[in-house]
Parts: structure tokens; C-alpha cells; sequence
């Protein structure tokens, strides 16, 4: 490929989001074009079919499957209450009378004359579609979504776990290299999305949890404590449906590493305002990354933060750009880049490989895989 | 299928749409040989800004445009045929293209009995280059509401529902397609079009499946995949799939309207072009093969045995989106066993997770590289259980038994893939692809497979194969050229015996006959031990070996062979080490064995 751009996460204090809200399956759009909404707005809604019971009625009745029909006392689209009865024999005699009785409340799906099977559907559910930011309406797809604009600081993690939420920010570690710790957590912060520094551990999470914090954001975590939260072994980075009680998010990753000086930098800016932040995670073709997605007022600019390019914009990575190593041996750590040699460069492996020279905070050099860094943009 | 060329092909342009890179080569015919002489990638464009594929097609083109002097684009177009205005530079003869972009082809299958039909329709749908998301039967166990639920939930690209041999059940086959209208199941790409559903089951279920299913789904009705106990018939319905997969599934993604357009043949599943230039190469060279393909996310394996091809796809054993996978199913201490160090678990764990967060980057140290190809040991072992356990016989058929099986009865549904009988590995994937040393790709291959008695390996140098199975479609010769000179890169022969016996005690003789005149090469192989006779590429030997007594070569224990034997990148390797393989249980010993395997294979720098 031509280009040297690595692609980072975006940590930037000002951009204008622009999000395609979806329902699962087709239903009905409540929104216009240009109409305000806050998170929690429905945008649409839209009826989930209702579970289905499968009644084996030839069974129970001691009948053929082409007999069934004339046993039904409901038809198909019928409604039908729990305990309302579905079909009964005929017989001479009352006594011997054998009825079947409806599972649930629903309606007769369908009545099948080769297995015998009675098929009943209970009432749809109601599907919600919330605005999750707070913006503005700016395309709807008939009976599909909607499409909400939101001027906003946003900040990408790199993983998460745990669905869309929002709340107001709290700060709970003073510095983005201090480890969070139990007694960090106060009963302040339940409902909040809280802040934390360098790494959590298996006890904060649960106190977390018990105390009700709606979102924890961190710089890191160990992968065995991520098994303990979830109950099993996360195979696939697919995330966002899990339920532990609250929203995780990892800025940089796994292992005990400091939060990048500029994303704590911007929490800290925005703490107290409200943010909406999703875990949900999904590392191949589409990446989703989990988000922190605060709104802005409209003109509105946070103090003492410039807003970078990123993406392709930026135009490839550069001379003096800052970046975060994201494997061994320098994982986690952060500078500059001081040289883009274009020849391919053989490392310690014996792969060659494009590289690039890296000056560290403490001055020190090396020379590092392209693949192994990433831009810090914004 | 016709290339849109009415004259003889000469240079061809093919591209494989992958989830994050297209890539393209370009085929010439030099003399009376076609070769592959230029290549070029380009991030895929399926998703947003572009929403286009056809930007990753052009972009990757006029990459090999830029390094082959050739003019092959005009605009967004691709001129034909070659040598357009008497300029031999000007244009191609042909274009072709496979996708797996966006995920593949994503297939739900279901059918009666979970080891027959069910099996059969599992067969077929990753043969047609499907990832099979679960397999529904009447006899799974599973509860009908659970199976609706699950039905509902999947959102696959389409459906395969067999069931029944012809003239068999209906009832059980119009069961399972009660519950699929049941569940109203709804496509994973797109809101407003049917999900493609083919019923190939028992002939006599077709009306009724008809009526219930064909007003909630786009159904196509086919010949039976089973449509005797004894007899599977998958191609009409893989045949079907890759039709449907081009008119539903293909034509729902961003830009493949074009892209179908502007290919000179159908558009295939990756997985499924490679599965057929690995069955158009065994069968023509008559040999027992296996295929593998370890990707980020998936492993696919293929397999032709007695000519029967078979293909499994494990969904989640890869070396990077699943890497995590890995290590959950085989289990830390089956990864670390190959590593020639110890590690604490959590700082391997986190390594792991955070190769799965950030896929894209490569091994910087040699520890770092050591621990990946130990994951990927682990990940195509795996793959291969998964495979032989559905590269099987047909199950459920009667045998005649006669009195020579008194004393061994094998079952029905024994697995196809006799070790023994291998002739062939190909590997293919970044892992092994790019190994650093060939010799690295050789053991993985070696230690994960376990061969038994004489086996050629070889690696897929730049993964070209998916290009050459499309192109095996329109032209099987040049296919084939193309593979036999420029994709497979020989590693050589592994030659090990069955058996095992105590570390450093005789396990085999061994007399090496060159054919360039110098003197034969003899000596002891030793349980334990690894011993490389360097062979190039291109070069023949015959190798005599006579084993212990309690080791067989193939031919009964203690039996001696004589087998010509190729040589590759690698050379020739025996393994003593015994089979089954065993690792020797102690910690400081199993380091020590690790450490002289890799220096009597040259793996890794001092």
C-alpha cells in the first residue's frame, strides 16, 4: 500500500457527530427532520413478533394430523386468552371429553395438518429506538431510523464491554497514571460515568457495581479480571451486549498502563457534563469502537484544547506526530516520531518491515514496526 | 461461464475482496505458460466513506498498472481485450474476482437427523465457501422454542433446509420448516427483500414446504442434498448457493452490483475459489491433500481424499480478530507447551487480548513471534479436529460385514482424512505465508498436524489461491501453471515414523540416495531427535528406511520402505520425535527438547 497512515483513536475536544440510529427490523419513524432530541428521545419504534409456543395437539388429543382442523376451536389469526381452550374431542359422551388448553395469550400462528402442531404467538413487544445523543434530526429512513447530528467532544476507547448509557462525568483518579482503588469509588458516583486512571482491578469492579456507577473508564485492565466480570472467556472482540451492571471502557488496553496524558486531559476538561458513552466493541470489517461522546453547545469550545485533523485528512503520519506504541517491547508507551525510513527495515524476527523512529518522553529512541504504533489523533 | 473474450486469453487481472485488503495479480502467458508477473493491494472499500468496492478493485489495478507498465484501466473501466489498438501494454483478456468481504457468506443449515441429513446440508454449504453459524435438526435436543429463538436470532445470509431421503420422512422435514416461518427470520444485510431460503430435502416435501415457506422467504427449491442414505448429491445445491449468494447476498453490499458487472465470470466466495483449485490440483495430480488457511479470523481447512473433497471453516480460530478464541478453546498450558520458555499467565493473557484489540500489528521480538506461532500451532490443530470430525463417510449407512471384520468393525461416518495416506499439506496465511524462516512454517505445520510416515509440505507464497479457483473456472490451465510455478513454494518432505519409544533409543535407519552422484547419506535416527538433510527445491532423493522393531513406517512394524522423497526451501526432515508426539512432561526438560528441535531446524536467529 502507498500510504504510511496508521489509524489511532480519536480523542478530540470538538467535531460534529453523525450517527444512523436503526431499528432491528422494520417499524415506525417519530421524528422529523430538524427536531431536537436528547438521548433519551424515542426516535422509533417498532414491534418485535412475539415468542412463539409450539403446542402438539395431535399428541394430546389421541388424533390424526388431518383430522386436526375439525377439532380446532380457534383458526388461524385467531386470538386466544391463557387457559381459553385451543381444541377438544367430540365424543359421545361429555365425560370423555378431552380438551387442550392455551399456553399463553396470544394468537394462532399456525395450524399444521402434517405435524399436528399447533403453533401460537404471543402479543408483539415493543422495540424503542432512543436518540442516544443529544443533536438534531438530520435524515429519517422511512419505517428504517433516523440520522442525529451532535456538535461534541469525542473520545474513542479501545475496547469495552456493555451497551449505550449516559450521565454526568466524575472524576475519580487525580492523575492518568494512578491505579484506581476501592476507596476511590464513593456513593457520589453512582449514576455517573467515572474517570479512572491507570488500571482497575477485579475489587473496584465489584464496587462499582455495588455501588451503581452507570460507566467506568480506564487506561487498562487484566484480562483475567475481564473473565472474573463476564464468567467466561471473551473469545471473539464482539461486544456490547454484555450485562455486569455497568458500562467498561479501556482507553489503552490490557495490563497496567497509563491513560494518555491527552484523553485524561480532556475528561477532565469535561467532568460534570453529560456524556453518552457506549462499550460496545467490534474488531473486524465495520470496526466499532467504544465511545465518550459529550455534547456541545452550540459555538461552544473547550478551554485550552485545539481540535485536530484526523483520519485521512491528517494525510498520513508525520514527522513530530505524537504517537502510543501498541506492542511489545515498548507497549503502552508514548512519543514522538523522529524518522520514517521508506525502505523496509529487517527487525529482530527477521521480518522485514517499514519502520519508523520513535523518541520517547525520556528522551530515549527506538525503531518500531509502522504496524505497531498508532497516531494519536484529534 | 464464458470470460467476456471472445479471443485466446493472455493477460488476466484477478482481485480477491477481502474484509480489510483487495488484492490483485496479473497473469500473462509467457511462451506456452501462463505465470503470474505483477501484483497489487488496496484497503477494501466496502465500508463507509467509500461504500464501494469497485474503489478497492480500481485502486489495487492500477497498482499493478504503476508496476507492470501495462494500461489496464481507463477511468473506472477495464479495457479488453489485450493489445487494444495493436498496443501488446494496453488491456486484459480477462477480469475476475472473488469476495469475502463483509463477512462471506453467512449460512444457517437444518435438517432431520443431525448426524445424516443435517450433516449432509452442513457438507454443502461449506463446500459452496459458507461460514455454517449453526446447524438445526430435529433430533439436536434443542426445544422448538429454542429453536425458533434461535432461528430469529441468527439473521444469516440465507438457509439451507434439507431433510428426509427421497420418499422418506415429510413430517419431520415440514417440522423443521414450521419453524423457521415460525421464527419470520430476517436477512443480515438490508430491511426490505426476503431471506434467500433453498430446500433441498425429500422431493415429496416440496409442495408443503412451498406453502409455508415460500410467501416468508425467497425460496429456491432443489434437488435433494441426501437423496438416498447411501448417497449425497451436494453440487446442485452448492451450485445454488453460489447463485443465490450472487443475486441476494452479493447484490445487498455497496458497489457489488458493479463489481458482478465488470467480471468476466461469477464472483465466487473466497474460501469457496480456493477449495476448487485444491480439488482441481489433487485430482489432477491424483494425490491425497490438505488445504489450510489460517486467517485472522477464521481457519479454513480443505481436504481431498480418495478424490472426495471436503471443507471445513472454523469460524473462530484465527491469529488475530480471534485470537483470544485460541487460547480459550486449546487452553493455556497446550499453547505454552510449544514455547522454548515459561511465562506467566497473565502476562500472556494480556499479550493475547491485546493482539485481539489491535490485530494489525506484527511480532517485534523473537518472543513475541515464538508465542504467535505457539497460538498458531494450537489454531490449526483445532481446525483439523474440527475438520476430520465432519470429513467423514456418510453416516447412517448399512455395510455388508464379512468375516475378516470380526476382529476390526469400523463404523459408518469414520473420518475420510487418514494421516497416513497424505501426500500433500498446503499452508496458506500470513502465519505461515510470512514466516521469516520457511523452516518455521514447515514445524507448525508439522507439530500441529503430526504426519505420519512420508509427507510434502508447501506454503501459498503470496495468497493467490483464491484468484486461481475462479480462474480454474474459466480456464483450468492456466490455473494450474500459475500454481504449480508461482504460488506453492515447496518447504520439502517430513518423514516421520509411528511409534514411540524412550528419548535417545533407536527409533529408525535411514539411507539417503542422492541423485547427483555424491555419496549416500546414512545413519540412526534417534527417538526424540530431528535431523534436516538438506534437499533443495526441484530435487529428487530415495530415501530407505528400515524402523525398529516397535515402529511402523506404513508398510507394518518393523517394516522397511523405499520411497522417492522431494526436497524443498526446508529439505528433508525426519522426526523422531515420535507418534503420537509427546512433549516431554517436566518443565526444564520440555524447554530443553523445544530448544534443540528449533536449533536442529535452524528456526529462529542465535
Amino acid at each position: 500500500m502507498g500510504h504510511t497512515y496508521t489509524p489511532g483513536l480519536t480523542v478530540t475536544p470538538r467535531t460534529v457527530m453523525s450517527k444512523r440510529r436503526l431499528l432491528p427490523l422494520p417499524g415506525t419513524v417519530l421524528v422529523t427532520v430538524g427536531e431536537a432530541v436528547s438521548s433519551a428521545t424515542v426516535v422509533a419504534r417498532a414491534e418485535l413478533p412475539g415468542k412463539v409456543h409450539v403446542v402438539n395437539l395431535v399428541n394430546q388429543l389421541g388424533i390424526t394430523p388431518e383430522e386436526l382442523p375439525a377439532y380446532m376451536l380457534k383458526r388461524t389469526g385467531e386470538p386466544i386468552q391463557q387457559g381459553e381452550v385451543l381444541a377438544e374431542t367430540k365424543p359421545f359422551l361429555e365425560w370423555f371429553k378431552t380438551d387442550v388448553r392455551s399456553p399463553i395469550t396470544g394468537t394462532v400462528d399456525t395450524v399444521s395438518t402434517t405435524t399436528g402442531q399447533v403453533i401460537l404467538r404471543a402479543p408483539p413487544r415493543p422495540v424503542e429506538l432512543f436518540a442516544y445523543l443529544d443533536g438534531t434530526v438530520v435524515e429519517t429512513f422511512p419505517g428504517q431510523g433516523v440520522r442525529v447530528e451532535s456538535a461534541c467532544a469525542f473520545i474513542q476507547g479501545i475496547f469495552g464491554i456493555g451497551g449505550e448509557t449516559w450521565g454526568a462525568m466524575a472524576l475519580a483518579a487525580s492523575s492518568p497514571d494512578q491505579e484506581l482503588t476501592e476507596s476511590m469509588l464513593t456513593p457520589d458516583h453512582a449514576g455517573k460515568i467515572v474517570i479512572g486512571g491507570a488500571f482497575v482491578g477485579a475489587a473496584v469492579l465489584a464496587r462499582a457495581k455495588e455501588i451503581g456507577v452507570k460507566a467506568l473508564v480506564v487506561g487498562g485492565m487484566h484480562d483475567q479480571d475481564l473473565r472474573a466480570l463476564l464468567g467466561y472467556d471473551l473469545g471473539v472482540a464482539i461486544t456490547g451486549t454484555e450485562q455486569v451492571g455497568f458500562t467498561l471502557i479501556l482507553t489503552e488496553g490490557f495490563g497496567h498502563i497509563p491513560m494518555a496524558g491527552k484523553t485524561f486531559a480532556l475528561l477532565t476538561q469535561l467532568v460534570g457534563r453529560k456524556a453518552c458513552v457506549s462499550g460496545a466493541t467490534q474488531i473486524r470489517a465495520g470496526v466499532i469502537r467504544p465511545e465518550i461522546i459529550v455534547p456541545l453547545a452550540p459555538g461552544e469550545d473547550v478551554k485550552g484544547m485545539e481540535a485536530g485533523q484526523s483520519g485521512e485528512a491528517r494525510g498520513g503520519v508525520k514527522i513530530g506526530d505524537p504517537v502510543r506504541v501498541i506492542r511489545e517491547p515498548y507497549f503502552g508507551r508514548l512519543g514522538q516520531v523522529v524518522g520514517l525510513p521508506s525502505e523496509l527495515t529487517q527487525i529482530p524476527t527477521e521480518s522485514h518491515v517499514r519502520v519508523m523512529d520513535v523518541r520517547f518522553s525520556d528522551g530515549s529512541q527506538a525503531v518500531i514496526p509502522r504496524a505497531n504504533i498508532e497516531v494519536l489523533e484529534g | 461461464m464464458t470470460p467476456d473474450c471472445a479471443g485466446p486469453l493472455r493477460v488476466i487481472v484477478a482481485t480477491d475482496c477481502g474484509s480489510t485488503t483487495t488484492k490483485a495479480i496479473l497473469i500473462e502467458k509467457i511462451g506456452e505458460t501462463y505465470r503470474q508477473t505483477y501484483r497489487g493491494e488496496a484497503p477494501t472499500t466496502v465500508e463507509a466513506p467509500f461504500e464501494d468496492v469497485t474503489r478497492g478493485v480500481l485502486n489495487a489495478i492500477a497498482e499493478i498498472e504503476e508496476l507492470s507498465g501495462r494500461t489496464i484501466l481507463d477511468g473506472d473501466r477495464i479495457i479488453t481485450p489485450s493489445g487494444v489498438g495493436g498496443n501488446q501494454k494496453v488491456g486484459v483478456d480477462l477480469y475476475i474476482s472473488t469476495s469475502s468481504a463483509g463477512g462471506g457468506l453467512q449460512m444457517m443449515v437444518a435438517g432431520v437427523v443431525q448426524s445424516m441429513t443435517s450433516e449432509s446440508a452442513q457438507r454443502c454449504a461449506l463446500g459452496a465457501g459458507a461460514i455454517v453459524m449453526d446447524v438445526l435438526s430435529a433430533n439436536d435436543g434443542r426445544l422448538p422454542h429454542e429453536k425458533i429463538e434461535r432461528i430469529r436470532a441468527l439473521r444469516p445470509d440465507m438457509i439451507l433446509l434439507s431433510g428426509g431421503t427421497d420418499g422418506g420422512t415429510v413430517l419431520h422435514v415440514v417440522e423443521m420448516a414450521e419453524y423457521i416461518a415460525a421464527a419470520e427470520p430476517r436477512p443480515r444485510l438490508g430491511m426490505s427483500y426476503n431471506l434467500p431460503l433453498i430446500y433441498a430435502g425429500n422431493k415429496d416435501a416440496r409442495e408443503r414446504v412451498t406453502d409455508i415457506l415460500g410467501k416468508k422467504t425467497a425460496l429456491t427449491v432443489t434437488d435433494n442434498v441426501r437423496p438416498t442414505l447411501e448417497q449425497e448429491n451436494l453440487a446442485p445445491a452448492r451450485s445454488t448457493i453460489h447463485d443465490l449468494f450472487l443475486e441476494h447476498v452479493m447484490a445487498q453490499a455497496p458497489g457489488y452490483k458493479k463489481l458482478i458487472a465488470m467480471a468476466g465470470a461469477p464472483i465466487m466466495p473466497t474460501p469457496g475459489a480456493v477449495g476448487r483449485i485444491m480439488e482441481t490440483i489433487a485430482k489432477k495430480q491424483g494425490i491425497n491433500l490438505i488445504g489450510v488457511d489460517i486467517g485472522g479470523a477464521t481457519t479454513d481447512v480443505f481436504s481431498i481424499f480418495q478424490g472426495l473433497f471436503n471443507r471445513t471453516v472454523s469460524a473462530n480460530l484465527g491469529m488475530s480478530y480471534s485470537i483470544s478464541n485460541v487460547l480459550a478453546e486449546a487452553g493455556l498450558a497446550n499453547i505454552m507447551r510449544w514455547a522454548p520458555f515459561s511465562i506467566d499467565e497473565q502476562d500472556l493473557r494480556n499479550r493475547i487480548k491485546n493482539k485481539m484489540i489491535r490485530p494489525t500489528t506484527v511480532p517485534q521480538t523473537l518472543d513475541e513471534l515464538q508465542i504467535e506461532q505457539a497460538i498458531a500451532r494450537e489454531a490449526l490443530r483445532l481446525a483439523l479436529i474440527h475438520h476430520k470430525s465432519l470429513a467423514t463417510g456418510l453416516k447412517g449407512v448399512q455395510q455388508e460385514r464379512s468375516i475378516s471384520d470380526v476382529f476390526e468393525q469400523t463404523g459408518s461416518g469414520a473420518s475420510l482424512v487418514e494421516m497416513g495416506q497424505l501426500n500433500l499439506i498446503v499452508g496458506s496465511g500470513g502465519i505461515l505465508s510470512h514466516a521469516p524462516r520457511r523452516a518455521q512454517a514447515f514445524l507448525m505445520m508439522v507439530d500441529a498436524y503430526e504426519p505420519l510416515g512420508c509427507t510434502e509440505l508447501a506454503v501459498d507464497s503470496i495468497f493467490m489461491m483464491p484468484h486461481l479457483g475462479v480462474l480454474s473456472t474459466v480456464d483450468e490451465q492456466a490455473a494450474t501453471d500459475v500454481f504449480v510455478c508461482d504460488c506453492l513454494i515447496s518447504l520439502g518432505t517430513c518423514v516421520a515414523p509411528i511409534g514411540q519409544g524412550p528419548w535417545g533409543e533407536r527409533c529408525a535407519d535411514y539411507v539417503i540416495t542422492l541423485y547427483d552422484g555424491r555419496e549416500p547419506i546414512n545413519g540412526t535416527l534417534l527417538f526424540g531427535h530431528l535431523l534436516v538433510v538438506p534437499l533443495p527445491a526441484g530435487e529428487q532423493a530415495t530415501l530407505s528406511i528400515t524402523p525398529a522393531r516397535s515402529v511402523d513406517m506404513g508398510a507394518g512394524k518393523g517394516a522397511p520402505i523405499e520411497r522417492r522423497v522431494r526436497g524443498g526451501a526446508v529439505g528433508l526432515v525426519l522426526d523422531g520425535r515420535g507418534r503420537p508426539l509427546q512433549l516431554p512432561t517436566n518443565e526444564n526438560e520440555r524447554v530443553r527438547a523445544i530448544k534443540e528441535w528449533h536449533k536442529a531446524l535452524e528456526l529462529y536467529p542465535d
